[in-house]
C-alpha cells in the first residue's frame, strides 16, 4: 500500500517536473521550430506548431547575408579567452584567500561581489572612452579583457569556495612530505580541486558566450560575436522572425550542446557552496 | 640523527602569546610526549618544530644545524596528523610513495621501501585501495607508513589516536611503541591523554598555558611531581587534594594523596566518610567517598572490596607516599 502511494507521488512529481521543464524549454523549442518556417508562417495567427512547410531557406539566407563562421570564432575566442585569463588571475587569488587569509579577506570578497551589483550601463561611457583611447573598440582583446573583469568576482568566489573545502591539513601533510609550493599545487591541490575548476570554467564560458551588453556596445563588425550576429537580424525595417530564429538557433546551438554534455559539472557549479 | 633543541622560542598569534619563552632539548632516539589540557600549546609547539608555524622569536636546531627558517619540506621530519591527512585522490601505494617521489628517490628503491613498510604495517593487501575505502585504523597505518618510508630524523605525532575507538587505540598505542623500539628514531608525540603519555613516553613534557610545568620520565612525574598541576594531571584516577587544618597537620598548605595510596577500612582510620559510588572492576575497586569537610575523595583498592552506596568507611593515607605543597602549589621536598 505504502509502495503504491509513493509510486503515485513519484508519477505526480515526475509529471510536474516535466511540465516545468517543457515550459522552460518551450521558447527555445519555438525558436528552433520558427527557424524552419517561412516568414509568412512565422507570423501566422493562429500559429502552426508542427504542420507547416519545413524549409531551410532561412539558414541559407542567414549564411549568405552574414559571416557566421567569423562570429562563431569570435564568440569562441572571447569566451574561452576571458575564462582562461580569469582562471589565471583567480586561482592564485582564491588560493591565498582560502589558505592564507588576512584580516580583511572576507571584506575584499564581499567588495568584489558587490561590483556585480552595479548596473553595467553605469560604467559604459568611461569604459567606452577608455576603449576608444586605447584603440580597443571592436577588438577581441578588448572584449576578452572586459569580460574577464566582469566575471572575475564570480570565478574567484567559486574557486574560493572549492578551495575552502580542501582540508588544510592535507596541504600541510604534503609540505611535511617534502613537497615545495609547486609540487603541492600540482600533485595535491589541483587534482583535488579539478571538479571545482572544471565547473568554474564551464559556467564562465557559458556566461561569456551569452554576455550581450558589452559585446554589443563595444563591437561593430570585426570582433562581433554571435550576440551581435543575432541582433543584426532585428532590423529597423521590420522584424524577420524566421531569419532571426535561424540566427538565434545557430548562436545558441554550440553552447546548448556544451551544456548538455557537461550537465553534472554545471549543476555542481551553479549550486556552489549550497551543498557540500 | 634526531636531536632537536629549542632555545628561547616564543609564539604569538597577534597580541596573544601562546608560547612564552621556552627551552627544551630532545635527545636522539627519545620518545617524547607533550601532554597537557586542551589549549595548553602542545600542538602549537609541535607545529613550530615541524615548521608549519613560524616562531615569533628564538631558535630551533635539528641535529646541530639552525632550522628556524628552514621550510617544513626541508627539515627532514615526518608528521602523522590527527585527521590522517591522506591524499584522497591517490591509492594507498601512491600515498606512501609520495614523500619518496618528492625526494626523487630511485624508483627501485621506492618500490622496495613501500613494500617493506606495507609489510610491517599489514597494508600489503590494501595497496591499491583509496583512503576512502579503508577503516580508521587502516588509514592511520597508511599515515604512519607515509611517515616511516622516508626514514626521517624524527617523527611528529599530533594526537594520532584520538579519532579511533578505545580498543583500536590500545592496539595502535602498542604498535607505535613497538615501532619506536624497532626504528629507534626520535618521536615526538602530542596527546591530551595522560594514559598514552605514561605508557609510551621515555620523557614527558607537561605543558600548561604554553609553559613547561615539568619534564621527566613517567615515573619521575608520578613520584615527584614538581607542583600541584603536574600532580593532578599525571596519574589516573586523579590525585586527591586536601587543604586546611588536615593539611597543616602535615606542615603543608595542601596535601595530595593518590587514590592508590589510601588505606581503606570499615572500622578505623584517619578520615571517616560515606561511599557515594563504588565501581567494581574485578581487578580494582574504585570508591568515591564523601569525607566530612573535604570534597569527594577517590580511593583505589586492589582486587575486590565489598562496600556499596551509603556505607561508612575510614581512610588513612600512606605517610610515605603523601605529597606536600606550599601556598603557590609548589612541592615541599
Amino acid at each position: 500500500m505504502a509502495r503504491n502511494v509513493s509510486n503515485t507521488r513519484k508519477a505526480l512529481v515526475t509529471a510536474v517536473a516535466w511540465t516545468i521543464g517543457i515550459l522552460i524549454f518551450f521558447p527555445i523549442l519555438w525558436t528552433i521550430l520558427t527557424s524552419f518556417k517561412t516568414e509568412a508562417e512565422a507570423i501566422a495567427s493562429p500559429p502552426s506548431f508542427l504542420f507547416f512547410d519545413w524549409t531551410v531557406e532561412n539558414y541559407v539566407e542567414v549564411n549568405s547575408r552574414s559571416n557566421y563562421p567569423l562570429h562563431f570564432m569570435n564568440s569562441v575566442i572571447i569566451s574561452i579567452g576571458s575564462t582562461l585569463l580569469g582562471l589565471l588571475i583567480a586561482i592564485p587569488a582564491a588560493w591565498s584567500m582560502a589558505f592564507v587569509p588576512a584580516k580583511r579577506t572576507k571584506d575584499i570578497l564581499m567588495w568584489m561581489l558587490s561590483t556585480k551589483m552595479l548596473p553595467p550601463v553605469g560604467v559604459l561611457i568611461p569604459i567606452y572612452l577608455l576603449f576608444r583611447d586605447f584603440g580597443l573598440l571592436d577588438t577581441r582583446i578588448g572584449l576578452v579583457v572586459v569580460l574577464t573583469l566582469i566575471n572575475l568576482p564570480i570565478i574567484v568566489w567559486m574557486l574560493y569556495t572549492y578551495f575552502k573545502e580542501i582540508p588544510g591539513e592535507i596541504l600541510e601533510a604534503a609540505r611535511m612530505d617534502g613537497a615545495g609550493l609547486w609540487d603541492e599545487v600540482v600533485h595535491v591541490l589541483t587534482p583535488m580541486a579539478i571538479p571545482g575548476i572544471a565547473s568554474t570554467l564551464l559556467l564562465n564560458v557559458i556566461l561569456s558566450w551569452n554576455e550581450a551588453f558589452w559585446t554589443l556596445n563595444l563591437t561593430a563588425a570585426k570582433a562581433a560575436p554571435l550576440t551581435a550576429f543575432i541582433a543584426s537580424y532585428s532590423s529597423p525595417e521590420g522584424l524577420f522572425y524566421a531569419k532571426l530564429s535561424a540566427a538565434s538557433t545557430l548562436a545558441i546551438a554550440p553552447i546548448l550542446i556544451l551544456g548538455w554534455f557537461s550537465q553534472k559539472q554545471l549543476v555542481r557549479g551553479l549550486t556552489f557552496g549550497a551543498v557540500k | 640523527m634526531g636531536n632537536i633543541v629549542l632555545k628561547q622560542i616564543t609564539k604569538s598569534f597577534g597580541d596573544v602569546q601562546v608560547i612564552p619563552p621556552l627551552d627544551l632539548e630532545i635527545n636522539e632516539g627519545e620518545f617524547v610526549v607533550f601532554v597537557g589540557p586542551s589549549g595548553c600549546g602542545k600542538s602549537t609547539l609541535l607545529r613550530l618544530i615541524a615548521g608549519l608555524e613560524d616562531v615569533t622569536s628564538g631558535e630551533i636546531s635539528i641535529d646541530g644545524t639552525n632550522a628556524t627558517e628552514v621550510p617544513p619540506a626541508k627539515r627532514g621530519l615526518a608528521m602523522v596528523f590527527q585527521s590522517y591527512a591522506l591524499y584522497p585522490h591517490m591509492s594507498v601505494k601512491k600515498n606512501i610513495t609520495f614523500p619518496l617521489k618528492m625526494a626523487k628517490m630511485d624508483p627501485a628503491e621506492q618500490e622496495r621501501r613501500v613494500a617493506a613498510a606495507a609489510k610491517v604495517l599489514n597494508l600489503t593487501d590494501y595497496l591499491h585501495r583509496r583512503p576512502g575505502q579503508l577503516s580508521g585504523g587502516q588509514r592511520q597505518r597508511v599515515a604512519i607508513g607515509r611517515a616511516i618510508v622516508r626514514e626521517p630524523a624524527a617523527f611528529l605525532f599530533d594526537e594520532p589516536l584520538s579519532n579511533l575507538d578505545a580498543a583500536l587505540r590500545v592496539n595502535m598505542r602498542l604498535e607505535i611503541s613497538e615501532l619506536h623500539q624497532t626504528l629507534k628514531t626520535t618521536m615526538i608525540y602530542v596527546t591530551h591523554d595522560q594514559v598514552e603519555a605514561m605508557t609510551m613516553a621515555d620523557k614527558i613534557v607537561v605543558l600548561q598555558a604554553g609553559f613547561i610545568e615539568q619534564v621527566g620520565s613517567p615515573l619521575e612525574l608520578y613520584h615527584n611531581p614538581r607542583n600541584k598541576f603536574v600532580a593532578g594531571f599525571i596519574g589516573s584516577p586523579k590525585m586527591n587534594f586536601i587543604e586546611g587544618a588536615d593539611a597543616q597537620k602535615f606542615d603543608a598548605h595542601t596535601i595530595g594523596i593518590r587514590p592508590e595510596h589510601l588505606t581503606l577500612s570499615t572500622t578505623e582510620g584517619m578520615w571517616k566518610g560515606v561511599v557515594t559510588v563504588a565501581e567494581h572492576l574485578g581487578s580494582d575497586t574504585f570508591l568515591y567517598v564523601n569525607v566530612e569537610g573535604f570534597d569527594a575523595m577517590t580511593v583505589r583498592v586492589n582486587g575486590e572490596f565489598s562496600v556499596k552506596h551509603g556505607d561508612t568507611v575510614y581512610l588513612s593515607p600512606d605517610p610515605e607516599k603523601l605529597h606536600r605543597f606550599d601556598q603557590q602549589g609548589l612541592r615541599i621536598a
